[in-house]
């Protein structure tokens, strides 16, 4: 698995811009699903029929990553951006971009007036090394993202887009490992979550399932200083029970947690004050989805360095496999 | 394009746009098949398809540009005879201060009133004033005699008279009457498709109307026509004016409401330079429009946005380039006729 | 229906958005002495529906009140305290000597903590404490807690009812309990008095605090052809009354703006005038901040109308309201309901070929 972790993270995939990423799924599971296709928005859908084909499940991770789309090239070749997803300012000067068609780029910053106050997007840019307007090997809409290799030490691992490329790496292998699941499971590898949640809101209209299950990340803090939650590294898949974006189904919650506690696999809860996920967009559709969220504890979520801990994602890989596996119980 | 200063004079606060729907139905109705007013407001038309495509072509192709403009509505009329208001749709509060406005379906005439400069200290000529801290002077002296012309739930627009420079057009409300000018134009042609010409509510107060409308229609992929933001003025910085007056109609490639759809942009792109229509790029992460709300309807349908640049967009007084608005005209029209249904299939 | 005992009962339970179950017990069982049919949908919404005596297919109207009330949840556990979230917008300047309820394995009783004046700095004493360094104390040790209390456990207001001089009350979770009780006035007053042809829904929605799900829900369920939302509005606090503001007693508010249709409203009032219940005039320049925002764009697209019963101190546990107005509230929409008959949707659609169109 580390692997296919490592080639979906080092691969290049902004929101609205994920074909590569696609390109790399499509190929990862073949032969595994028994339907496969793709939508307007550029979701990518495989079907896994089940023992019972009268309800259906949707499970989503998205393939998109945050990045920065160009807004202007200057007389002297230097790039001005805006944010595609949630980018803070505070990690970027320094950081190193790369472009659709290979381009490299790092992001300076103006001179400040007042170094005590963070600098906001205007007062930076991205340098390609061009030299001037005409011979810019990047335009106004071209997308970029981070640019940063997969390490793995010591059981935790590091990488960009983790954010949800880990999510996107726990369905491939729980389609490896599903032989038969028990209801008819859309597996549904999502675009534009970063910029609303957008590929999922037209998915789950599509499919209409009887229940959802998004894997994504969560924040772990675990680290100096954090503002206060309960999740940390190392304890297991965190069952979400809210976020910024939705109250979870209590029946989904509950079914979650009674799976794991039966199946022995250790798990924590999550209540994260700041972001959602897919499962915000597909819980809402037609008459309504009941919908949980796995999320993978992560440090450093939206940076260069994101960090999680290997036992986490097996556990996350082993939890799902159980529940896919099983009848969905609401009560 | 005569129809762009009655459509610029015509008022229509979002919530409240029947006589701007009035007005563009009674100019439209021998060029469309069908048409209904749906739940919210929106003018639904079709214009079937006319001529054979010797390719495969989308079914159903919608075209959006929305009836609303932003202004005010009464929120209370005070003792003193004042009306006190909140905005409909984003205005910036600098910009109410010794406007002009008319005040409800009668038309009464108000002014926004400041305190003369021989009143005020120099600190209070730096403060801005919120829209609470504001009111409307209709000239009643009391809330009774005031209660005769202006009510709570009345809508205000502001008072700003078309007019021609030249080659470019002065006026309110560009933002969308210049999209629903350009949207009356296309249908005077003749398409392989049918084509939904929506005339939409509500786009200012949160895409309401072109969501609605695409979940009825369900098209196969759409254009939202717009006004878009113009802010080419001198700057000290090398920076993005988000469009130019005068470069041709705006592309967007991404604003907070959507992402472009790559094919329909590439064929859009494509169209411009076969023709030689001047075109732009909007600047990116700028605005939203209707497209943000149709691309998202039911199972996602491919969109994107053209717009007429405006300079001085969301305020009183905006100027446009008419070159500009004909070479939208000509470039949405040039793509719809080379539309084929490859460009929309997933990848 | 006796509107005030309903409302202490509903006001006095716990319901925080997404945990709604108390309440839903609490409306299926006073709702369904006026419905012919009565269900709970699969997100939590309850549905209760009144058959019209017009021939079928019948319209539909839906009224919606939302059962869910703003709330906390342990978000970590330190030393035996609880940290908290906050479940829908809540002003951090009301916590500190809060009493809450904490929904544990069993109920159990707490505080928000604050530390005395005596040993805060005075920089500390001028600053609002923000929600993230507040802590529920329960009182028990870090290993009782332990075994009662988990990350995730619901932290309600606890606050009893209380009545105010001249038929006014205050407590905690009007907002939006009041809609609740004036969708039971609502039916109830069509089982004694009217008679009508369309079909009622009258709906207590779930979750309208934080992501409006009943109100997506029902209405895609349901499919009405008008759908009204019953909150609270901001309840005047002076003399002169502000701008955005209405007076207690003053009467329901019935809502005009993009967020209504115009239809809608002016039968609203012309139902107030002709049954003399006294209105108040709600400018709404954007959206409601109800149920009615999601309903309006549900599908193709729903006519609807916004009532806002007057409430002083919204989203605090001393919400106030003058029980006149939530009674006037459910006589204004029984009357409204019986007058809707086959005509009605005509009516609701402006004319292309009028002057002023809408």
């Amino acid at each position: 698995m580390k692997e296919l972790v490592k080639k979906l993270t080092e691969t290049y995939g902004p929101s609205g811009f994920e074909g590569q990423v696609r390109e790399l799924i499509a190929a990862e599971i073949k032969g595994l699903a028994d339907e496969v296709r793709t939508d307007a928005l550029g979701n990518l859908f495989a079907l896994k029929k089940g023992k019972d084909s009268s309800k259906k499940a949707l499970v989503a991770a998205h393939m998109d990553e945050i990045g920065i789309m160009v807004t202007h090239v200057d007389k002297n070749g230097f790039l001005r951006f805006t944010r595609i997803g949630g980018i803070r300012p505070l990690g970027l000067p320094g950081v190193r971009v790369v472009f659709g068609n290979g381009v490299t780029g790092g992001i300076g910053v103006e001179k400040l007036d007042d170094r005590a106050k963070v600098p906001d997007l205007d007062k930076m840019y991205i340098d390609v090394g061009a030299l001037d307007k005409a011979s810019s090997p990047v335009q106004v809409g071209d997308a970029g993202a981070f640019f940063q290799p997969f390490v793995a030490q010591q059981g935790r691992w590091i990488a960009k887009a983790f954010d949800d490329r880990i999510g996107c790496a726990i369905l491939i292998e729980t389609l490896r490992k599903l032989k038969k699941p028990q209801h008819d499971v859309y597996f549904v590898f999502t675009a534009q979550e970063e910029v609303g949640v957008r590929g999922a809101r037209v998915a789950a209209f599509a499919v209409d399932p009887d229940f959802a299950i998004a894997i994504d990340i969560t924040v772990a803090a675990d680290t100096p200083e954090c503002p206060p939650a309960a999740m940390e590294l190392g304890k297991g898949p965190a069952i979400k029970v809210m976020d910024n974006g939705m109250v979870v189904h209590p029946g989904m919650k509950n079914w979650m947690v009674k799976t794991a506690e039966d199946a022995g696999i250790p798990y924590q809860f999550e209540v994260l004050e700041h972001g959602s996920t897919d499962a915000m967009a597909i819980q809402t559709a037609r008459e309504g989805v009941p919908s949980g969220v796995l999320s993978v504890p992560t440090r450093y979520a939206h940076t260069g360095c994101e960090m999680l801990d290997e036992s986490d994602v097996q556990n996350t890989v082993r939890l799902l496999v159980e529940l896919l596996s099983r009848q969905v119980e609401l009560a | 394009m005569s129809f762009l200063r009655e459509l610029s004079e015509a008022r229509g606060v979002s919530g409240h746009e029947g006589e701007v729907r009035t007005l563009i139905f009674g100019k439209i109705r021998n060029l469309v098949d069908e048409y209904r007013v749906d739940a919210l407001g929106n003018l639904i038309t079709l214009r079937k398809a006319r001529v054979h495509a010797d390719r495969p072509v989308p079914k159903k192709v919608m075209l959006a540009a929305h009836m609303d403009e932003i202004g005010l509505m009464i929120t209370e009329v005070a003792k003193n005879g004042l009306l006190r208001f909140s905005p409909v749709g984003g205005i910036d509060p600098r910009l109410m201060l010794a406007q002009k406005v008319l005040v409800g379906d009668k038309k009464i005439p108000g002014v926004v009133g400041v305190k003369p400069i021989h009143q005020l200290k120099p600190e209070d000529m730096k403060q801005i004033l919120r829209h609470d801290q504001l009111g409307i002077d209709i000239g009643a002296t009391s809330e009774s005699q005031a209660e005769g012309q202006a009510r709570v739930g009345d809508y205000a627009t502001f008072d700003t008279a078309y007019e021609e420079l030249g080659e470019v057009a002065k006026g309110k409300a560009f933002d969308d009457r210049a999209g629903c000018a350009v949207l009356m134009e296309l249908l005077k042609a003749d398409y392989p498709f049918d084509l939904y010409a929506v005339f939409t509510v509500q786009e200012e107060v949160g895409l309401r109307g072109s969501r609605v409308a695409a979940y009825a229609v369900e098209p196969d992929c759409a254009i939202a026509l717009e006004g878009t933001v113009c802010d080419d003025l001198p700057k000290k910085k090398d920076i993005s004016p988000t469009t130019r007056l005068g470069a041709g109609p705006a592309i967007t490639v991404m604003d907070h409401t959507f992402i472009a759809h790559q094919g329909m942009l590439r064929h859009i792109v494509n169209v411009a330079e076969k023709n030689g229509i001047p075109y732009q790029f909007k600047q990116p992460g700028i605005g939203g429009t209707d497209a943000g709300a149709i691309h998202t309807a039911k199972e996602g349908v491919p969109s994107v946005t053209v717009a007429v640049p405006c300079r001085y967009i969301h305020s009183p007084v905006l100027l446009l380039s008419l070159k500009d608005l004909e070479n939208t005209v000509a470039l949405v029209r040039e793509t719809l006729r080379t539309l084929t249904a490859d460009i929309i299939r997933p990848e | 229906m006796d509107c005030k005992a309903f409302l202490q009962r509903l006001s006095e339970a716990p319901g925080i958005s997404g945990y709604e179950q108390v309440i839903r017990e609490m409306v299926t069982e006073e709702f369904q002495k006026y419905a012919d049919d009565i269900r709970t949908d699969k997100m939590g919404s309850v549905i209760a529906l009144r058959r019209g005596q017009g021939p079928e297919p019948r319209r539909r109207i839906l009224l919606a009140g939302h059962m869910d009330e703003i709330g906390m949840m342990v978000s970590k556990i330190e030393e035996g305290f609880l940290h908290i979230a906050e479940v829908g917008g809540i002003d951090a300047r009301i916590l500190p000597g809060l009493e809450v309820m904490v929904h544990g394995k069993k109920d159990l009783p707490g505080i928000v903590g604050t530390r005395p004046p005596h040993v805060q700095s005075p920089g500390e004493r001028e600053r609002v404490t923000p929600m993230d360094e507040l802590l529920v104390d329960v009182g028990l040790s870090p290993e009782e807690v332990g075994r009662w209390v988990r990350v995730g456990d619901l932290v309600s207001f606890r606050r009893p009812f209380t009545a105010l001089q001249g038929d006014w009350a205050a407590g905690k979770a009007f907002d939006d309990r009041v809609g609740v009780v004036v969708v039971g006035a609502a039916l109830a007053n069509l089982a004694d008095s009217w008679k009508h042809s369309w079909d009622v829904y009258g709906v207590a929605t779930c979750q309208e605090e934080v992501t409006f799900m009943g109100a997506i829900t029902t209405a895609y369920g349901i499919r009405p052809d008008i759908g009204i939302a019953i909150d609270v509005t901001f309840g005047s606090m002076t003399e002169s009354g502000d701008a955005e503001t209405y007076a207690m007693g003053g009467g329901p508010g019935i809502g005009y703006g993009p967020n209504v249709h115009p239809k809608v409203y002016e039968m609203l009032v012309e139902t107030a005038k002709a049954l003399e219940i006294p209105y108040q005039v709600e400018a709404l320049p954007r959206g409601s901040g109800t149920d009615a925002w999601e309903i309006q764009v549900s599908r193709e697209g729903v006519p609807t109308g916004v009532i806002g019963v007057p409430l002083r101190y919204m989203h605090t546990p001393v919400e106030t309201v003058c029980m006149k107005d939530i009674e006037r509230a459910g006589r204004l929409l029984a009357g409204f309901i019986a007058r809707l008959d086959d005509k009605t949707m005509e009516q609701l659609t402006p004319r292309l070929d009028a002057e002023s169109g809408s």
